[in-house]
């Protein structure tokens, strides 16, 4: 790495840490006196949510859409990234004329609690004015969502007309249905499942210990150390990479070409293009990141099992919804096989809920609904139009 | 000129045949729904809470994409995640031929939903019959376009074979209604016989005994 490189990079790590307590968007901010309560039982306060809307609220506030980011997503859905100056990671699907239209809607999206872009969290100031680290309480998907909850009341938002992720941000959209189901009328929920499987689990302990194995780490607290785990969270991304791709994908991005080079070196250089691509993955990753943010949301991804509390019956968690569901699954995702959300689909079947469920064919794996796939924003737009047509909002011209 | 369908002129006559069976406002599963042109119709028209199953994924998001609440599933497996009653209508729709286990799958229409419709191109069809008898060969034509061996129709059977069918199953056969070639009815009753034999398409309104 050149020396402009490294400059460059320490101002993105400072403009990164600058968010976690003033971020670049909108942050609502709760009080001593307005806790939020989390699944294990502690409380934290004060406590803020950042978030970043796009399109106008309506007069009688029925058209907002709230939709929910992935592990390591932010607000910035359709707007560029502070801290990346990359534009955000969903522009495809949201904005005018898009899929999820913003001449139509009023979209919220919000910072995950536990994240690090101005939603209170790991590398955010506790009330003792030192940095949370480890210090925060381990958070669920549950905590995040009633979070969630607590910014769209602040709004003034009484019922979201849908509520709408993909991956862990799908997980969000289950929970969401479940614990508030008269404030859903719609819920779209893609490359996603209703429980983290024991093997999504295995792969984040992969993560987790490669961040709690770098000596930089220091026990959690290397914000006050002066230090960044990055070797140790570039690993966990790289891990965590290959499992978004399928075998497929990487085949023919890749093959086995060699990088910037004729033979082999016999040494431990990334001498393939895969491993150079995994490395500039890595790299990129810790600019934008915080470790300890990475240990709590994917131990939140691990807890989700939304079929728990109720004997395993995935069906009661649903029963008498009227929510109007679409669930997607993408035929090369590992990670959140279709099976996961057959299983899901079969649920709200049993309960009795209305249900759409398309099965998309994808070469391109779990992160397919990240990436321009046709199919799905035509079943996107469809879904959120004919729901549009249910709760009877009517859009001049527009169908 | 006048319009005489109702506005519906695009829409295939056996689904209008089949729609009319549904009282409005009813709750219906379409299973086999293809691209949600029943159901689109019978929401139109009949202002149904409806739902759909598909197995072709084109199917699925065409239906989807025209905001119709379809999941992509198989007949031979998926119902039994259907509670019983959870419908008005089952409705199967030129596809009980092409299930694995017919039987099993008229079982579970009639499990689920208080009334089962059920419709499909009658092998009893004296075309059918002339053609094999003439040719020695199994009939393909425009109502059967597919080659025995390439064909997702694997269990035809007759309209009396149907009949016996029900018979076996419990179900009581509420109305019965033949098609002709042209998917309309035939305008007459006749003994069963006759209709199993100028009959291109069977319509039922069944109902467990």
């Amino acid at each position: 790495m050149s020396a402009t490189d490294a400059a460059e990079t320490d101002a993105q790590e400072r403009l990164r840490r600058g968010q976690a307590d003033h971020p670049a968007s909108p942050v609502m901010r709760f009080g001593p006196d307005r806790p939020l309560p989390l699944d294990s039982g502690a409380a934290i306060a004060p406590w803020q949510i950042a978030y970043q809307t796009y399109g106008r609220l309506n007069a009688d506030r029925s058209n907002a859409i709230l939709v929910c980011h992935a592990l390591t997503g932010d607000q910035h859905v359709a707007s560029d990234n502070p801290v990346t100056g990359k534009p955000g990671w969903w522009t495809m699907m949201i904005g005018p004329g898009r899929p999820i239209d913003t001449d139509r809607w009023f979209v919220i999206c919000a910072n995950v609690l536990g994240g690090c872009m101005g939603t209170t969290g790991p590398a955010s100031t506790g009330p003792d004015g030192r940095i949370y680290g480890l210090d925060l309480p381990v958070l669920t998907i549950g905590d995040m969502v009633r979070a969630q909850a607590m910014l769209v009341d602040a709004l003034g938002i009484g019922r979201l007309f849908a509520v709408v992720g993909g991956s862990m941000g799908g997980m969000q959209v289950l929970q969401w249905a479940a614990a508030y189901p008269d404030r859903v009328f719609a819920a779209v929920c893609m490359a996603s499942g209703a429980r983290h499987s024991s093997q999504n689990i295995a792969f984040h302990e992969v993560g987790r210990q490669a961040v709690m194995a770098d000596p930089d780490w220091c026990g959690g607290r290397y914000l006050d150390a002066g230090t960044s785990p990055k070797k140790g969270l570039a690993v966990a991304r790289m891990a965590a990479h290959i499992t978004y791709m399928s075998g497929q994908s990487l085949h023919a991005k890749f093959g086995r070409n060699l990088q910037d080079r004729e033979r082999l070196t016999f040494g431990f250089d990334a001498d393939f293009q895969i491993e150079s691509y995994l490395r500039h993955q890595g790299m990129t990753f810790v600019d934008r990141f915080d470790a300890n943010s990475y240990l709590y949301v994917t131990r939140a991804m691990d807890y989700f099992d939304l079929a728990a509390a109720r004997d395993g019956a995935l069906s009661k968690v649903f029963q008498g919804s009227r929510t109007r569901f679409c669930i997607v699954s993408f035929t090369s995702d590992w990670l959140f096989p279709t099976s996961e959300s057959r299983a899901v689909v079969h649920a709200l079947n049993a309960a009795g809920a209305s249900v759409s469920f398309v099965e998309i064919e994808s070469d391109r794996g779990h992160d397919s609904f990240l990436l321009d796939i046709p199919e799905q924003f035509r079943i996107v737009r469809g879904f959120l139009t004919g729901a549009a047509r249910a709760a009877g909002l009517a859009f001049a011209g527009r169908d | 000129m006048a319009d005489l369908t109702g506005g519906h002129a695009d829409v295939r006559v056996d689904l209008r045949v089949v729609a009319d069976l549904v009282e409005p406002g009813s709750r219906v599963l379409d299973v086999g729904c293809g691209d949600g042109e029943l159901l689109a119709l019978l929401e139109r028209t009949r202002g149904v809470d409806a739902r759909g199953l598909e197995l072709g994924q084109d199917g699925v998001r065409d239906a989807v994409a025209r905001g119709l609440s379809v999941i992509q599933g198989d007949a031979d497996s998926d119902l039994a995640f259907y509670p019983d009653g959870a419908f008005d209508y089952a409705i199967l729709s030129q596809t009980i031929q092409a299930t694995r286990n017919p039987k099993r799958v008229l079982e579970d229409l009639l499990r689920i939903g208080r009334r089962a419709i059920v419709s499909f191109p009658n092998f009893g069809h004296v075309d059918v019959r002339l053609r094999l008898l003439f040719t020695g060969r199994m009939p393909v034509s425009s109502r059967l376009p597919y080659s025995w061996y390439d064909t997702p129709n694997i269990h035809f059977c007759t309209m009396r074979d149907f009949v016996a069918l029900c018979e076996e199953v419990g179900a009581t056969v509420e109305r019965a209604i033949a098609l002709d070639g042209n998917g309309k009815k035939l305008p007459f009753n006749a003994p069963w016989w006759v209709w199993n034999l100028i009959g291109a398409q069977g319509v039922f309104l069944l109902s467990k005994r």
